[in-house]
């Protein structure tokens, strides 16, 4: 299968980046680590919540679940960055398989996310996160962090091969996270947003992505305007339903764009 | 045998609204260079882009080492080698990094990939910098690094678009020396250019294209004739000048014109340097000493601008 082993040859090429420029590495691992100290020390004091080991029992999961989805905008800038070099004409005049070139990319990403996942676990235990459900229960919401990041991946893909400019690409993936991330129940209960824009909240993949993982850690769920419906039922399923439709629409629009791509 | 043939080729941007090609045709002959000359815009590297399989013509017809690039471009992808106007490394790994890696994506065994990419670090006098990261290299090292990766697997054809733009006259140099290595043993090789005395230096054939067509086609001399033949110019003292414009007349039997400032006199001439023996001859009996002299040929900027009607607009070196 050289599909794959193309594949790999780009993921090493990232792993490679990494081990040239560790920089990289450390400042991607540093910033979620900061948010975590920040929210936990800065708003940890002042937002109520009945939860007993306090507001960091809630905030990790929406944490964890902000930091994969930042993986968009990782994945966008690194490919708009190998379309203004020129290397993705250069892949594409390889004999290789055309997806080897995303498919590898999107790998590299999520390889990155076990890295700082892994880091950020560690400095949320430091300051007083402990999951209380198993260890089967805890690695499945790991795993389902990743795929959620993976999954975002395509749609930086997409963004990436589709702007001119990878300052464009940093600006459009922060249009697209930032409002998806805080517009939640990831730092903040949604009751008390004005009832329009709970349910807005409610829906969104990443509140049912912040609300699968507090279960999976142990945790009591909390919505406020769609309480009984099938997201606030089933966080679960609706988050892997939003994953699926996110791969359905976005990895073959991204591999049609990268076999069109031309700068 | 034809190892490129590009026919009737159409591409357009924008909707139509414009015309990168327009009907453009051309082919290499094996083992040839045929160098792509035109000003910025003129179609280039939109002929290389279709011939490389990274695009696809709106109407023609295009084959490389006789696979039709738009019906099986993945074969065509395993004869050529390409290496663009920019150098398409990553910048952040050492040459010898990239050099693996695209081995391996040419499917070599890390083993393979390894020996290949020493071999190609030492030919392009790379070695002593294979291990630092591409960003710390000259413009030169890294056309000639992107020149290597496009070599990994002997292609049996190869797109070099502008490899010298944007370096400096000693990079310019180093490239072409490393051109010249490549084109003895054999390559096919079709180059574009926007440096007219890098075609004349490189090429077997030339086409020169503006507008998306080739308005021109021939070798290096051809291209000369078909503007004019040689002129013949002396340079001689201001007392001298009278005598002189008659020699040259009656020599070249063709009117003599006189450049007043420089005091050099000219004509066309057909018989090139029997012409110029007959005139230093006439001179000489005369009395007349020559300050300076020589047979002019058409520069490739004199067969553009009677071409196109227009000078080549070469871009200022970076």
């Amino acid at each position: 299968m050289n599909a794959i082993s193309d594949s790999i040859v780009i993921t090493k090429r990232q792993l490679l980046q990494l081990a040239r420029v560790p920089e990289v590495l450390i400042f991607s691992t540093i910033q979620p680590v900061m948010f975590v100290l920040l929210f936990r020390y800065v708003f940890g004091g002042s937002i109520e919540t009945g939860q007993p080991g306090g507001y960091v029992q809630l905030l990790m999961p929406g944490i964890f679940v902000q930091t994969v989805a930042f993986t968009l905008a990782a994945t966008a800038s690194g490919l708009a960055e190998d379309m203004k070099k020129g290397l993705i004409d250069r892949f594409r005049s390889l004999p290789i398989a055309r997806s080897a070139l995303i498919l590898g990319r999107t790998l590299g990403d999520s390889l990155l996310n076990i890295v700082v996942l892994a880091v950020m676990g560690i400095a949320g235990f430091v300051v007083g996160w402990r999951p209380t459900s198993g260890v089967f229960s805890i690695i499945l919401a790991f795993l389902f962090l990743l795929f959620f990041g993976y999954a975002l991946s395509w749609v930086g893909i997409y963004i990436g091969l589709s702007a001119r400019d990878a300052r464009v690409v940093q600006n459009v993936s922060f249009l697209v996270t930032f409002p998806l991330t805080f517009l939640s129940n990831a730092f903040a209960p949604t009751t008390g947003m004005p009832r329009p824009l709970q349910y807005v909240a409610e829906w969104n993949p990443v509140s049912t992505m912040v609300a699968a993982c507090r279960q999976l850690f142990g945790l009591e769920n909390e919505f406020g305007a769609t309480a009984g419906s099938f997201p606030s039922e089933n966080p679960l399923t609706m988050s892997l339903i939003y994953m699926a439709i996110i791969m359905i629409i976005f990895v073959p629009m991204s591999v049609k764009k990268y076999q069109n791509a031309s700068n | 045998m034809k190892s490129v043939i590009a026919e009737n080729l159409v591409k357009t941007y924008n909707k139509g609204k414009v015309k990168a090609l327009d009907g453009l045709s051309l082919d290499v002959e094996e083992g040839t260079v045929l160098s792509v000359l035109g000003p910025n815009g003129a179609g280039k590297t939109t002929t290389v882009r279709i011939l490389a399989t990274l695009l696809s013509p709106d109407s023609g017809n295009a084959t490389v080492g006789g696979i039709d690039v738009i019906r099986h471009p993945e074969k065509v992808r395993e004869i050529i080698g390409l290496s663009g106007q920019y150098a398409a490394v990553d910048e952040t790994l050492t040459g010898w990094d990239n050099l693996v890696m695209f081995g391996r994506l040419y499917h070599l065994n890390k083993k393979a990939a390894v020996k290949r990419a020493d071999e190609l670090l030492e030919r392009f006098s790379l070695t002593d910098s294979a291990k630092r990261p591409i960003k710390t290299y000259s413009g030169g090292m890294r056309r000639r690094l992107d020149l290597a990766a496009s070599l990994i697997v002997q292609p049996k054809v190869l797109f070099l678009d502008e490899p010298t733009t944007g370096l400096d006259p000693r990079g310019r140099q180093e490239m072409w020396g490393v051109i010249e290595e490549l084109v003895k043993g054999g390559v096919t090789l079709l180059l574009t250019t926007q440096y007219l005395e890098e075609a004349d230096q490189l090429a077997d054939d030339i086409v020169v294209i503006d507008h998306g067509k080739v308005i021109a086609r021939g070798s290096s001399d051809a291209l000369k004739k078909e503007v004019g033949g040689e002129r013949l110019e002396v340079v001689v003292d201001q007392a001298n000048i009278a005598k002189t414009l008659e020699i040259v007349a009656r020599v070249s039997g063709n009117k003599a014109t006189l450049d007043e400032g420089l005091r050099r006199i000219s004509a066309p001439v057909s018989t090139g340097s029997m012409a110029l023996m007959e005139v230093l001859r006439s001179m000489d009996s005369e009395g007349i000493h020559a300050l300076d002299v020589g047979l002019k040929r058409p520069s490739l900027d004199d067969v553009f601008m009677s071409l196109t009607g227009h000078a080549a607009e070469v871009e200022e070196v970076k």
